[in-house]
């Protein structure tokens, strides 16, 4: 029998795995920046002032996009809004989730798609959209329509636009940080400015921190990157276990990934800036490379045995399996 | 001032601001299941108002089942009297209801006409949907009474819980008829 698991502690597993993902990047923005601010002024002082100046003009483009971006968002997918006498269903289904979850009612929006996708955005429950495509809602019955909303909706409630915002910051401030080192070193010659303050063994110091600072400039970016792109999938596992925690029902959820399996269309206008907010990528077929280190989301097979895993249930047989990933 | 005054001073601080945020945080999740409770109210209350909009609509096409019509209009009856004698006959007369209006629907598939007709459909659905509200509203309620319950069971939380007047909740449990599957009569 397949080890049987409660939401409960998905949850807990998915929120701590996001947290230590943080750290992780936090401790790099860290350790580059000293060692760039080390490099360039030989003094502690600089490579504070470095991971600083990084975070802040990080943090200033973030904050930005925090409070007008899920409008931007919006538009940048052709979602058009949805009154509740136009689908009294779909409304219906979110109100149950809403009162499950002690949340308000969000903007409702209808894509006009034929491939099955949702997102949902906005900066607390609050300030929420949800958009669905027609292609979804045509395909879903009741329950897994219920279980893909549970799932954005408890993106919303999990605070994930806030925690991929942070995740963003620190990640953007390490490709700031890297580019603009890079850029100096190789386009002015080099920073390295003598400095009388170390003692006589401060040079040679400062030149092996200088190597290892182009080192790190030039991997961090792919490095922070891999991380951002796993913090993004434990936060779609989590999502996933918030979904039944809502509706109880891991059955329909369940049964959505697996109609959703059989979708080969692409999103006619997503893009790459808005990927990781919708249900399942909406670039990249599927089968290709879904498993990989660069994805956004979780394999769709993975995210199915998570959740037989609640009902106590086997994983997919291979023969499923593979009939799942190779779908493209 | 000398050193011990200080830190006596700081450990005051330090205990006065655990107790206040403490009280602050379990008054505010006992204001949640509080909420919760009378939202299962509201529910509840739409369900009696959306029924005799329901019997209206069927009564016409199905005159050979007057009698579940009749009683599923008692049965509502029963439940918004109920709502005054307590929790206990109020759960008691829901489920009633809800078995009554389940044998409706099951009957309503006999009947083709009735079951395609759009002011039929749009009903049903607002049932299906006021029921799971129902449902969901009690889980909430529950969610919320278990967010308390462990607020005042954990350390330290604990120590003050009791002091200062916080006890445990109920949940809300489903009463043993919900659990038989109602007997439809087609007969």
């Amino acid at each position: 029998m397949a080890a049987s698991t409660t939401f409960y502690s998905e949850q807990s597993a998915n929120r701590r795995n996001s947290i230590l993902l943080v750290l992780l990047v936090c401790l790099f923005l860290g350790v580059l920046g000293g060692a760039i601010g080390y490099a360039l002024t030989g003094s502690r002082a600089g490579a504070l002032a470095a991971i600083l100046i990084a975070v802040v003009v990080g943090g200033l483009s973030a904050v930005g996009s925090y409070f007008v971006g899920d409008k931007l968002v919006l538009a940048a997918s052709s979602a058009k809004p949805v009154s509740e006498e136009q689908a009294p269903q779909l409304y219906n289904v979110i109100r149950e989730l809403t009162i499950a979850a002690g949340i308000p009612m969000p903007a409702v929006y209808i894509i006009q798609d034929n491939a099955m996708n949702a997102f949902a955005t906005g900066r607390d429950p609050q300030h929420s959209s949800v958009a669905i495509t027609t292609g979804l809602l045509n395909v879903m019955n009741r329950e897994e329509l219920q279980g893909v909303l549970g799932h954005e909706l408890s993106h919303v409630r999990n605070f994930d636009i806030r925690f991929s915002l942070l995740v963003g910051v620190l990640v953007g401030g390490v490709a700031l940080l890297s580019s603009f080192f890079l850029r100096y070193t190789f386009w002015f010659g080099g920073g390295r400015r003598s400095n009388n303050n170390d003692n006589g063994g401060g040079g040679a110091l400062q030149l092996i921190v200088f190597v290892i600072a182009i080192i790190l400039a030039i991997l961090a970016p792919i490095f922070t990157r891999l991380v951002q792109l796993a913090v993004s999938r434990q936060r779609e596992y989590l999502a996933d276990a918030s979904s039944v925690e809502l509706t109880r029902n891991p059955h329909g959820l369940e049964s959505a990934l697996a109609k959703l399996a059989g979708d080969t269309t692409v999103m006619k206008e997503a893009n790459p800036a808005t990927q990781h907010l919708y249900f399942h990528n909406p670039l990249m077929k599927l089968g290709a490379s879904e498993g990989s280190l660069f994805s956004t989301h979780p394999p769709l097979v993975a995210r199915i045995n998570r959740l037989r895993q609640l009902t106590g249930e086997a994983p997919l047989p291979p023969s499923e399996a593979s009939s799942i990933g190779a779908a493209s | 001032m000398s050193a011990t005054l200080i830190i006596l001073i700081v450990v005051i601080v330090v205990v006065v601001g655990f107790v206040i945020l403490t009280y602050n945080g379990l008054v505010q999740r006992r204001l949640r299941v509080d909420e919760a409770f009378s939202q299962i109210s509201v529910q509840l209350k739409r369900r009696w108002d959306l029924i005799p909009n329901l019997v209206n609509a069927v009564k016409g096409y199905m005159d050979f089942e007057k009698d579940v019509l009749t009683k599923v209009t008692d049965a509502r009856a029963n439940a918004v009297a109920a709502g005054a004698q307590g929790p206990a006959a109020q759960a008691q007369a829901e489920n009633a209801l809800t078995g009554t209006l389940r044998s409706l629907f099951a009957v309503v598939e006999n009947y083709p006409t009735l079951k395609a007709n759009e002011n039929v459909l749009s009903l049903q659905e607002q049932l299906t949907t006021t029921e799971n509200q129902i449902g969901f509203a009690r889980q909430h309620y529950n969610a919320t009474v278990l967010d308390f319950n462990t607020g005042i069971a954990t350390f330290p939380a604990a120590l003050l819980a009791g002091p200062l007047g916080f006890t445990k909740r109920e949940f809300f449990e489903a009463e043993p008829e919900a659990q038989a599957v109602p007997q439809v009569n087609l007969g």
